[in-house]
């Protein structure tokens, strides 16, 4: 049969394969090269098996303070993850409050609330970074975690796709419920949020990303190390005067940025796939 | 409701507002006083050189992060699509640099292309092709550009495979067996059909490359050497919060504002015709 074509097949998954091979290359390098010792690493000769120093690299990392930064990487992770969880859980939970809001109440100003909300969904953080570095400033929440993550929480995707959702559920739900004898926020708790199971999971694994991986935003409102990521300190380890950074510290460093996220996209794969393809319809 | 609306109103509105506002304005060096400008930082910035050359390096940066990206993705899920049984299977192994942040993939190929040990800065070197992101400007904006492809070639594979698949098998078979081979099969059924797609993808890596990539140009080349990877968002960056600028930064917000507001409103038609047709 003309349609199906084996050798198609085989340069199918060759391509594929390939593909998957380049895009993980990066990565499999500055593994390996992380591992290597620095007078190894810096020879000449190129490194293309596991190094020398093993973890130790990382456990300097972790328990020592970071070359430029001033404390630990543990502690930069465990800031990277307050962040990626405050924005994650702050950005849930108002935004299903405001859709269930906007969907099932009728109250004055509802288009108006809507559409205030709407436009945010244009405005990424780095176009207005300057004034809004201003308002966190005037508000006296520069370097604290209020001030890291609520200006990463004003915005409409999350809003969107639950008013998306509970549209599309039948008005007789409401009205069961009432004639039950629910109050809205029995209604809320009982019926709505079991309903949105699967929808807070997807958004979840996207959101999570999202704050885990902010960068500019963390650089200019957190000097002090104490709120410092370990996204934004990323850069310490990169710079350096004599033009070759110290690449067994940075790819170590990097190794640790990355690793968080890239486990929950993929243990998470269903639901981020979910997530990725609602939050964008 | 009220909780968000807070937030928004806070965080969102009045930092728009206070850049409108202070775009109109000139603050004085010390920042003690301010007098009104009219359009003054406005025509000072688009007449200003750097503007010029961070609007040109924006461009071809967005282009080419937008074409590489959506190419392989969609060679790639071309591929994958054929596959059936093993398509999940190299979804898991294709999906993951969407997780890993912009900043790190710019550390991860500065590593690649590191001019005295990276892998393939010694292929380069192996070819006759001297190679100094640090020096040479061409080469620094095809290494952000390359990183940029990197992290965002997972997304659009994502969308580019779900958008294959919906296709109906039905109709690639009726064309199969009125004699159509797979390359034909592909430009004219497959690619008409996952335009919308394309279309939306095309704004959606737009953007990312307007903003999202802050944190790749940074790591490597920090707008450098010469100015060679300033974008508009890295010049914003430079202006307002290292050069403290406040009223050409405004003015640049602004102008990047009417940008992105254009670019949204061009996907809403879009989303909207698609919702009156399909």
């Amino acid at each position: 049969m003309r349609y199906h074509r084996p050798n198609l097949d085989v340069l199918a998954h060759t391509i594929l394969i390939i593909g998957a091979l380049i895009f993980m290359l990066p990565v499999v390098l500055a593994v390996l090269a992380s591992t290597q010792t620095p007078g190894a690493l810096f020879s000449g000769t190129l490194p293309l098996w596991f190094g020398g120093s093993g973890l130790e690299h990382y456990l300097t990392l972790l328990s020592e303070p970071v070359r430029g930064v001033g404390v630990p990487a543990w502690q930069l992770m465990l800031n990277s993850l307050l962040m990626a969880l405050g924005i994650a859980i702050g950005k849930l939970v108002f935004a299903i409050l405001a859709a269930y809001a906007l969907v099932f109440f009728r109250f004055p100003f509802r288009r108006c609330c809507f559409w205030l909300i709407f436009v945010t969904l244009m405005l990424p953080i780095e176009v207005r970074i300057v004034p809004t570095y201003g308002v966190v400033a005037d508000l006296g929440l520069l370097d604290s975690y209020p001030g890291l993550v609520l200006p990463l929480i004003a915005s409409a995707t999350a809003t969107f796709l639950f008013r998306q959702f509970f549209m599309t559920l039948p008005p007789e739900l409401m009205e069961a419920a009432r004639v039950d004898g629910a109050g809205p926020w029995r209604f809320f708790i009982d019926i709505l949020l079991p309903l949105s199971r699967t929808n807070i999971a997807a958004l979840f694994v996207i959101m999570f990303i999202y704050g885990w991986n902010q960068y500019l935003w963390p650089l200019v409102a957190m000097s002090s190390a104490d709120h410092a990521t370990v996204v934004m300190s990323l850069k310490r380890l990169t710079i350096s005067m004599d033009g070759t950074p110290p690449w067994h510290l940075a790819t170590a460093m990097t190794v640790l940025a990355l690793l968080p996220p890239v486990v929950v996209i993929v243990l998470m794969q269903r639901w981020f796939i979910k997530g990725l393809v609602d939050t964008e319809k | 409701m009220a909780p968000q609306l807070l937030i928004v109103l806070v965080f969102f509105f009045w930092p728009a507002i206070t850049a409108l506002r202070q775009s109109l304005y000139v603050q004085d060096a010390f920042g003690l006083g301010e007098t009104f400008a009219g359009l003054a930082n406005f025509t000072r910035v688009l007449a200003s050189q750097s503007y010029h050359e961070a609007l040109f390096n924006t461009a071809i940066f967005s282009v080419s992060v937008a074409l590489g990206a959506m190419g392989i993705a969609l060679l790639l899920a071309t591929m994958a699509d054929r596959v059936l049984r093993a398509s999940r299977v190299y979804r898991t192994l294709l999906i993951w640099p969407y997780a890993v942040a912009p900043a790190a993939a710019g550390v991860l190929w500065m590593f690649m292309f590191d001019p005295t040990l990276g892998v393939l800065s010694r292929a380069l070197a192996a070819l006759g092709v001297h190679w100094d992101f640090r020096l040479n400007g061409h080469q620094a904006m095809a290494l952000v550009i390359i990183a940029a492809i990197w992290q965002q070639m997972s997304y659009n594979f994502v969308f580019f495979l779900a958008g294959l698949q919906g296709i109906p098998a039905s109709l690639l078979e009726a064309a199969a067996i009125d004699g159509a081979g797979p390359w034909r099969r592909f430009w004219t059924i497959t690619f008409p059909l996952i335009s919308p797609t394309s279309f939306f993808l095309l704004v959606m890596n737009t953007i990312y490359a307007f903003f999202d990539t802050f944190g790749t140009i940074d790591t490597t080349t920090s707008g450098g050497p010469g100015g060679a990877t300033r974008t508009l968002v890295y010049k914003l960056y430079q202006d307002g919060i290292v050069g403290l600028d406040l009223g050409g930064s405004a003015a640049q917000s602004v102008l990047l504002m009417l940008m992105v507001g254009l670019l949204t409103l061009v996907q809403f038609r879009y989303v909207e015709r698609r919702v009156q047709y399909h």
